[in-house]
């Protein structure tokens, strides 16, 4: 599904930001993309986009990345963005939720319809009309979420799902990231979600690749953890 | 809540008015577009003495504002900023033109004071319209118009990125002017000496918000092009309306209307 090959970037005037990254992700698989501040996880998932050019090769689904492929790989990832205010630019929630699938050919009726199975599916259909300016920051987050489900990608890059939410939306992102089919790479500094969402982990440190195996053996390894500014879950420390 | 905010909140109430449900929401946004051009045209194109004229004129946006179900109050408070620059317009007008074209009773009024009333009229007229517009039809319609009438897609773009530029830029000034405040208690303003900062750090904020929105849109899909929001076509009742106001207000320009209703009452 996603295959990265020896992906290096720097921003101008800083240093390396990704170091020769190469991992390959199989359609369907849940993986968590976790690391210290500034480890290159957004750097990441902004290259595997297209967002930035990268040295190196990526392909999504068979698929370089680069501009002839742009509108195809962008259709078939999709990201949900760390600030969700950054994510919504329409005046309400459900004109957010059509702009993606009308803007890749749907009719409106078609894409109305779709927002409405995503918003039953995340239980928020009290926020169809609600004007984006209005809603907190738990709700925005949740509506951004709906507004990438409602495009139907065959993934979907999540950055900091958890960081606006409260205990009740947390569970509920939970619960329904468990039944929605589909490859996805959550980034996340939430070690406990991480453990409940994904099945494999990839720890970034200094934007290198630090580790690549199964959650349970990554989130429960304390010295590589500490190694890297990062803890143990607090379900799997022992008090 | 401070002025940024403030101002930022009825920006964003203006888009709460075109989710309204109205016949006028309803509208193909080419028509509205096309009939809101053409009163802006035509009020502008009024001669500078022709004041009389614009009262018939004042009729279109009355009942337009009724039809959306918009008070027109509503207009005057959120558009209060440019009403004394409207009323500025003219304001020298009364010393130069001083010629006395017209006596009501024994008021006498000189050119340049008739001449200062029809721009004012003018300028309230065209406000009203622009806000009926504005208050319903969303930003994104009236791009996918502009596309239609094969507007550049440069400039398209440049108008829908300006508008929610505008939008980032005042929640920035919010934000920041709320966090100086916080740290500097007491103070009126911004201090002269923090202004250059301020600004360096407000034009780099907004640049990387801006950025970032423009590719949020890029990531659904966007590419210059507009999807029509609502209306996906006209139907034959509303292209009958958009032609009857048309000519109404072709009519009413060619014709002093005003004029005639008066003789008729009056003799």
């Amino acid at each position: 599904m996603i295959d990265l090959n020896d992906v290096t970037f720097a921003y101008p005037g800083s240093g390396e930001v990704l170091k020769k990254i190469r991992f390959h992700v199989s359609e369907g698989e849940r993986v968590g993309l976790i690391g210290a501040n500034g480890s290159g996880k957004t750097t990441l998932m902004r290259a595997i986009l297209g967002l930035i050019a990268v040295q190196g090769e990526i392909t999504v689904d068979g698929m370089p990345v680069d501009k002839s492929h742009l509108s195809e790989v962008r259709k078939t990832v999709g990201f949900v963005l760390q600030d969700s205010e950054q994510q919504m630019f329409m005046p309400t929630v459900l004109e957010d939720m059509v702009f993606g699938p009308v803007s890749y050919g749907q009719s409106r009726q078609e894409a109305e319809q779709r927002a409405d199975e995503v918003l039953r599916s995340l239980q928020l259909e009290k926020l169809k009309y609600a004007h984006n300016h209005r809603l907190s920051g738990g709700e925005k987050k949740m509506a951004a979420i709906a507004t990438i489900l409602t495009m139907q990608p065959k993934c979907i890059l999540m950055d900091e799902p958890t960081a606006a939410l409260d205990p009740y939306y947390r569970r509920k992102l939970i619960q329904t990231l468990q039944t929605i089919p589909g490859t996805r790479i959550i980034a996340s500094h939430d070690m406990d979600f991480i453990l409940e969402t994904c099945d494999r982990v990839l720890l970034l440190g200094e934007g290198r690749l630090v580790a690549d195996a199964d959650a349970r053996t990554i989130l429960t390894d304390e010295k590589l953890l500490l190694e890297n500014r990062l803890e143990m879950p607090y379900g799997c420390q022992t008090p | 809540m401070n002025k940024a905010e403030q101002a930022w909140r009825e920006l964003a109430s203006i888009d709460e008015l075109v989710t309204q449900e109205s016949p006028l929401h309803r509208m193909h946004p080419a028509g509205k577009l096309f009939l809101a051009v053409l009163f802006l045209m035509l009020t502008v194109s009024f001669p500078k003495y022709d004041f009389t004229g614009l009262f018939f004129y004042i009729l279109f946006p009355v009942v337009g504002y009724q039809v959306a179900g918009i008070p027109m109050r509503s207009c005057f408070r959120k558009l209060r900023m440019l009403l004394p620059f409207l009323c500025a317009v003219g304001i020298w007008n009364p010393l130069l033109d001083r010629t006395i074209l017209m006596k009501i009773g024994s008021v006498e009024l000189s050119g340049g004071v008739i001449s200062m009333i029809t721009l004012m009229g003018k300028g309230i007229l065209c406000l009203l319209a622009s806000f009926l517009l504005a208050a319903t039809t969303s930003v994104g319609d009236i791009c996918y118009v502009l596309r239609k009438i094969h507007c550049p897609k440069l400039l398209v773009t440049l108008f829908l990125l300006t508008y929610r530029y505008l939008t980032v830029f005042l929640r920035e000034v919010a934000v920041m002017t709320e966090s100086y405040h916080l740290r500097a208690p007491g103070q009126k303003g911004i201090h002269p000496r923090a202004w250059g900062s301020f600004l360096g750090q407000l034009l780099l904020r907004t640049i990387d918000r801006g950025q970032a929105l423009y590719e949020s849109m890029l990531l659904r899909g966007y590419d210059g092009e507009f999807p029509i929001a609502k209306a996906e076509q006209t139907g034959r009742g509303e292209l009958s309306v958009v032609i009857i106001v048309a000519v109404l207000l072709l009519v009413s320009r060619v014709c002093p209307v005003t004029e005639l209703l008066g003789s008729i009452f009056v003799g």
